[in-house]
């Protein structure tokens, strides 16, 4: 009798997707795209993955230590923390620069502010951004390390594919569709960070409304303002080069940083395309994909404010 | 227990108790423009020593004469005085100084730390203890932007004051001395300097006055998670 007399509050719960299940399958998602990264660029692209898995996890369980907090390595969101920034590091980059990514990641952005939940931004990406602002010329240097299992023989020397978008050259589309390229260790195949973005949609892991929103509108804005007029050509170049990728379906979705109604997910999505198109096009720099997110992720506790349902009987029009 | 406004009572006030960027947390534009390097938070920091202590001098003396209803406009006049003799007195002389503190020398008019001093001090005392004030808030001042300065120049670029610290082999945090680098490092002493004086601020306190288990919900203290509650109640159980 007891085990049919559940009395409890609400909400009542039946689905099995916790913490631990949701960062399981994103990291699922993830990892065909990782194991091409180190494919692409060799051991050396493992080593920096293994470094900020590593760190992220060993400085999550330092804080909680040292804030006499319970242990939280068990809802894996710092392993995704880690792959994430991982996969947003050149192959070429030295072996402390992950640690001091990961150290900025999970102690400032994540733990001060509150542990997971409470951080203002994608741990991730401000420790990308942090790194890209401290360390300019480590962090794009993307020349490929020796020992590369295949050796990406037409790409050794020269910009990446989006570097040369930006300055007007062709590039070979189908190559960067598959991630052949050069860039940072996780986001050149935009092939299988699809795939693995649409497996987390249709598992409803993540919300389809932010990356349509996001892409759907940075295409548009990539028409209207990228001076080549209705170019597929070169939408598609934008579209399969740099960060778009991973930043659209594994970042902007970050359950924490993204807004919880599904009107402000596509306004937040739609900024997020503004931004990443202004920032490509109009920017100093080729890529605008992790300034974006990190700084839609602070606008989101407005637009939720703007976006969320009165309860009935409280305030608005009849 | 030091005898309030002697001049000893007035430093350690200024430089210590209430210092105005890390305890009243007056003054930040010119904190985090500035500190890129040490010598900029040194010189920045005695430069508005020197106008906040003529400042306090002035208004001190003038207090019986400026009419209440015109007091703002009547301080900003006198410090815009002083600053205007600075600034002229670091172009002729110190012109470094002055090329790299730039626009905030003429912004120390409305510097909030010379005008709360003179509102809240120099327009309510007398002339020597106002003067010491005047000199411990500005050597308080100058004190953190020095630390501060110290510690972005140290990271930023290796450095402090000037002279190279760090090994070759160092990698400067370039962030450090850009703007977001002042937010992170004065957050940092502010926190650190709480952890000290902390202890001293909780001596013979039991939690909130509204702290108990059913409270927490409201309690914006996510890190105490109940316990401070849990403790209330064990010694009231005690008693």
């Amino acid at each position: 009798m007891a085990d049919l007399l559940h009395v409890s509050a609400s909400p009542h719960i039946r689905a099995k997707a916790d913490t631990p299940y949701l960062m399981k399958m994103v990291l699922a998602a993830l990892a065909p795209a990782a194991v091409f990264g180190v494919v692409n660029f060799g051991p050396r692209a493992l080593l920096i993955l293994v470094l900020t898995v590593v760190s992220c996890v060993g400085f999550e369980t330092m804080m909680n230590r040292l804030m006499h907090r319970p242990d939280t390595l068990g809802d894996y969101s710092a392993v995704v923390t880690g792959l994430l920034l991982g996969m947003n590091l050149p192959a070429s980059a030295p072996w402390w620069l992950p640690i001091v990514g990961g150290a900025f990641a999970i102690i400032i952005v994540k733990m001060l502010f509150g542990g997971l939940g409470e951080n203002i931004m994608n741990p991730a990406l401000g420790a990308r951004c942090f790194l890209l602002i401290s360390f300019a010329g480590l962090m794009c240097d993307f020349s490929v390390p020796s020992g590369a299992f295949l050796q990406v023989a037409d790409t050794v020397s020269g910009a990446t594919p989006l570097a040369a978008v930006k300055g007007g050259e062709s590039i070979h589309l189908l190559a960067s569709f598959i991630g052949y390229t050069k860039g940072t260790i996780g986001e050149t195949s935009a092939l299988l960070l699809l795939l693995g973005g649409l497996f987390l949609a249709v598992t409803k892991v993540i919300d389809w409304r932010i990356p349509a929103s996001y892409i759907g509108s940075f295409a548009v804005f990539v028409l209207l303002f990228g001076g080549h007029g209705f170019d597929l050509y070169y939408l598609a170049c934008q579209l399969c080069t740099g960060g778009l990728m991973l930043g659209a379906w594994f970042m902007a979705t970050d359950y924490v940083t993204s807004p919880i109604t599904p009107m402000g997910r596509i306004i937040f999505g739609i900024a997020l395309g503004v931004l990443t198109g202004l920032f490509r096009l109009f920017g100093s720099s080729a890529e605008g994909v992790s300034y974006a997110i990190i700084f839609c992720n602070l606008l989101v506790p407005l637009i939720e404010r703007v976006t969320i349902r009165k309860a009935f009987g409280k305030g608005g029009k009849a | 227990m030091m005898r309030e406004n002697t001049p000893a009572e007035r430093l350690y006030n200024g430089i210590v108790k209430e210092n105005p960027t890390f305890v009243m947390l007056l003054g930040m534009c010119p904190t985090l423009a500035v500190t890129t390097m040490a010598i900029n938070g040194l010189g920045m920091g005695l430069t508005t020593t020197v106008i906040l202590t003529m400042s306090n001098l002035m208004i001190s003396l003038l207090r019986k004469v400026i009419p209440d209803g015109v007091r703002m406009p009547a301080y900003i006049v006198i410090v815009a005085s002083f600053v205007t003799i600075v600034q002229f007195l670091l172009q002729g002389f110190i012109p470094s100084l002055y090329a790299s503190l730039g626009i905030f020398i003429p912004l120390i008019v409305v510097n909030c730390i010379i005008l709360g001093r003179a509102e809240a001090y120099a327009s309510k005392h007398g002339v020597i203890a106002s003067i010491f004030d005047g000199i411990g808030m500005g050597l308080g001042f100058t004190l953190a932007l020095t630390c501060i300065g110290m510690v972005r120049e140290l990271i930023g670029a290796g450095k402090i004051f000037g002279i190279q610290i760090m090994p070759s082999f160092y990698h400067p945090v370039t962030i450090f001395i850009l703007a977001p680098g002042a937010f992170f490092v004065l957050a940092f002493l502010i926190a650190l300097q709480n952890k000290f004086k902390i202890g001293s601020a909780r001596v013979g306190e039991d939690g909130h006055p509204a702290c108990s288990r059913t409270s927490c919900m409201n309690c914006g203290n996510r890190i105490c998670s109940g316990r401070m509650a849990a403790q209330t109640e064990n010694k009231e159980g005690e008693a």
